[in-house]
This record gives C-alpha cells, structure tokens and sequence, in this order.
C-alpha cells in the first residue's frame, strides 16, 4: 500500500474576508511528483506558504507524514525544503559559507562531505569561494538547489524552480530535479506555470482556480478528459472556462 | 532548543562581518567617535560644572553605558533587518527554526557585535581622558546586565514591529532608542524632569541605571535598591517582548506575510 506523504484535509486560508484557499482536500503519496498548477492569483503560494507551515490555515489541516504541521512545524520543516525565485540566499556570504550555515541549521552529518557532494553534482565547485551576489541567474539557481538538497529533504517544494533562466540552463536544472526525484523517491510539489516543465517532470497535475482544485490526475488523462490538445491547451480551458 | 541551529545563525552574521572589512569598521567607528566627543563634552564641564567638578568623566561613563546600550539594542534590530535586506527571511523560517532558537541567536550575536564594537572606544577612554568603567566597582557587571536586557528587549519589541509591520517599520528600528533617551535620564539627574514626567521615567529601568552610576561616582555610594529595580524591571519588560515576539511571529503566520519579505 502507498504511504501518504502529504495529506491536506479541508484546508482554507481566508485574509480580510476573501478566501484564498476554499475547502482543499488531497492526498499526494511517497514518491510522487506533482504539478501545482493554476493562474496568478489562484491560491498555489498560500497553499505552499501552508504546507511549509510559513502561513497558518484559518481552518482544517496539513498533515505530514502522518503529523500535523502545525503542532510539529519544527520536527517537519527538518526533513522538507523549498525553492522560489522570490527568496535568496544572502549575497554577501561565499556559496560554501551559505551551505555552512544551512548544512548546520538542517543538522547534516558529515557536513563537509555533503557539500563537496552538492559541489560536484551541481558544478559549483569553481565558484565555491564566490560571493553568492556576484553570480549570475543561473549559477544562483544552482546554488539554491544545493541549499534545498542540503538536508537531503524527503518532501521538496519548488515554486517557478526555472523563472528567469535560459532554456539551456532551465533544461539542466530539470534534470536534476528529475534525478532527485526518481533515485531517491522523493516527494516533489512543482508549482509551475511552465507546462513542458510539468509534463516533463509530474506523475500527476493538480489544476487550481479561485482557491479549489478543480480536477486533478496524470497530465495525459486531463488532456484526454478534456479534449484538449495538450497541457497548455488544457490549462487555457480552466482559466477562461467561467464558473 | 538545539544549539547547532543557534550556532549557525550566529555563523550566518559572523560570516557576514568576517568578509567585509566596512562592516567590521562601521562597528568600531560610531562607538569610537561617540565617546571621543563625549570625551571633551566630559572634560569641559569637568572643569566648568560645580555639578561635576568632583568627578572627572561622570558623563563619559554615562555615555559609554549609554552606547553600549545603543550598540546592543540596534545590533539585535541590524541582524533581523539584514534578512530582511537579503530577501532571507524566508529561508530561515522554512528551516526547523524555534522562534526561542531565533531570539537566542540574535542575544547572542548582538552582543559579540556590540562588544567588537564597544571593547576598542572603552579602552580609548581611559589613556585619552582618564576614564575607566571599572571605577564602577563590581556594581558594572550588574549595570552591564541590566543594559543588555533593556536592549534585548527593546530589539524584540522592533523586531516585533518589523514582523507585524513589515521593512517599511525600518525607521522606528533605528529611532526607538531615541524616543526613549529624554526619559532615561542618562546624562542628568530624575529630579530635572518635570513631576508628571518622573513618574512616567520611573517606569523605565535606565532611571534607576544612571542614577546609580552618578550614586557611585559622586557619593562613592553603592546603593543596591536601583540595581534590584533595574534589573526587576528588566525582567518584566524582556518578558513582556518575548511574549510580543511570540504572538507578532503567530500574526504574520496567519496573515502570511513570512513569504517575500523583502526591501
């Protein structure tokens, strides 16, 4: 039998009287990719902001590996991480000090090891000794990825994990999130709004619009279901379909 | 609380300082300029005060604590607005951080920042103007004490601020002190204020503070209920900013503003 990972059980976040979040209930299995899809404005970065226990649920809950968040948040957040392209790593500090730091704050053992590790899997081994603000877009990225893998985390969360990046660099960056998911087993949730990425990447898609999820299943069986043409397509069809 | 999570938030700032040398200067040159100037002011009404003429250096030791107190309550404020300026802020919170882990590491940090920056002007003081902290007596460890937890504790109550209100709080962070200056009564005596303010000056712990530095280096008397009230009163209001810190942290948990924080 599959082992839930993450279990959301009738979550809802309301801010000043608007529901961001409406009733949201899902299973997502140990393992499992999943795409977090839906446009701006729809309820993915609150739903992210709970499951990593930054935003508190007006009501209902997040349950990871079978514990609630928020009263083991501490406990939890150890074997999770998280990437968006709206938070950074402090620039004044070299890349090994960022990893330094974040290695002891996850508690790594073998620390060293670990980042030598993370150096060579990722190619940052050159700019090691380089202020994390002098690198450019993708060197960056690289570099937040280091800092997600550093715990080697059983549930990973990525919020656009290739905005801002050139084809070349967003291709190599999926690689190895594909890589960390299928050798390990881990859980990944992808919010994206790239829908190559998704399909490249997702075992399953979850479509969100105004705070629900209005379908969810393999991208290939959406697609079918809804007589579209591809992702994309489907994903056109959501947002413009009114209630 | 575990402190190899302590440790690395205090290695995140050591690293920060480490690697830049107008940082490190920009610790030690206020501190120093602060008390060179006071250092004269202290000379001249030394000569020219009948107030002061017995003791030499009485407001450059008041200045001195008073820095030191500044120095300890912006260093707590800089640490927490530096996340903020670097758009951290979110890694830390989605790191297994408690919120008790984060206050430890800032005390700590504050205070390794306040001393790089304190230690060098203190130590100018007394072969440029003859004036030494340890003329205080044992009485300095309290008083030292005592003006580490009042800034702790007004660090937690911006930091607060900075939670609940976001980096546009910034300016309160670095003018809090100053509001509070006039009534600590740091360079006079309790009894210049007005009556209806006196009573307001009671309430802080910095009154009893200074009143009891001028105790001892004009009357050579140690008089243990200021230092018992000061550090009474300490102990309330550091209780009271823990408590706010909490319940600011669990605000902007639940009006979601953790994510993006930023300039």
């Amino acid at each position: 039998m599959e082992e839930i990972a993450i279990e959301i059980k009738n979550l809802n976040k309301e801010y000043k009287n608007i529901l961001a979040v409406k009733n949201m209930s899902c299973k997502i299995y140990k393992g499992q990719t999943i795409g977090l899809l839906g446009p701006n404005g729809c309820g993915k970065s609150t739903t992210i902001g709970m499951l990593l226990g930054l935003i508190k649920p007006t009501s209902g809950n997040v349950i990871i590996d079978g514990k609630n968040m928020e009263s083991n948040r501490t406990q939890l957040l150890q074997k999770m991480n998280f990437i968006s392209p709206y938070i950074e790593l402090p620039k004044k500090l070299t890349i090994e000090e960022n990893l330094k730091v974040y290695g002891r704050m996850y508690g790594v053992q073998n620390l060293e090891n670990k980042i030598i590790e993370l150096m060579e899997m990722l190619n940052l081994n050159e700019f090691k000794k380089k202020k994390t603000g002098e690198l450019s877009s993708g060197q960056k990225n690289r570099v937040s990825l280091a800092k997600a893998f550093i715990n080697d985390p059983e549930i990973l969360l990525l919020d656009e994990p290739t905005a801002s990046l050139d084809p070349d660099v967003g291709d190599y960056v999926r690689s190895i999130i594909e890589n960390f998911s299928s050798n390990k087993k881990k859980t990944i949730l992808i919010a994206s709004h790239n829908m190559n990425e998704v399909e490249r990447l997702c075992d399953e898609v979850m479509m969100m619009k105004s705070g629900k999820i209005i379908d969810k299943g393999r991208s290939i069986d959406l697609i079918t279901k809804h007589g579209r043409k591809n992702l994309e397509d489907f994903f056109l069809k959501i947002v413009r379909e009114k209630k | 609380m575990k402190f190899h999570r302590v440790y690395a938030l205090f290695l995140r700032h050591f690293y920060l300082i480490k690697g830049s040398f107008p940082r490190l200067l920009d610790l030690i040159y206020w501190p120093t300029i602060q008390i060179i100037l006071w250092g004269f002011i202290s000379k001249f009404f030394t000569m020219h005060s009948d107030f002061y003429n017995h003791t030499a250096g009485i407001i450059l030791s008041a200045a001195i604590l008073y820095d030191f107190l500044f120095r300890s309550s912006i260093s707590f404020n800089m640490l927490f607005l530096e996340e903020i300026w670097s758009r951290n802020f979110t890694n830390l919170f989605i790191a297994p951080l408690k919120v008790s882990e984060i206050i430890a590491a800032l005390t700590i940090t504050a205070l390794i920042r306040t001393l790089i920056g304190i230690v060098p002007a203190i130590l100018l003081a007394f072969p440029f103007f003859g004036v030494s902290l340890l003329n205080l007596g044992p009485s300095l460890i309290l008083l030292l004490l005592s003006l580490y937890i009042f800034g702790m504790t007004l660090g937690l109550f911006v930091v607060s601020g900075l939670l609940r209100f976001g980096p546009a709080f910034e300016n309160v962070a670095w003018s809090s002190l100053f509001l509070l200056a006039p009534l600590g009564c740091i360079y006079y005596p309790l009894s210049i204020l007005p009556d209806w303010l006196q009573i307001i000056a009671k309430g802080l712990p910095l009154v009893y503070i200074f009143e009891e530095v001028r105790s001892i280096l004009l009357n050579n008397i140690v008089n243990y209920s200021n230092i018992m009230s000061a550090l009474l009163l300490n102990i309330l209001y550091f209780l009271l900013s823990v408590f706010v810190f909490y319940k600011a942290f669990d605000e902007a948990r639940k009006r979601g503003a953790l994510i993006n924080v930023g300039e």
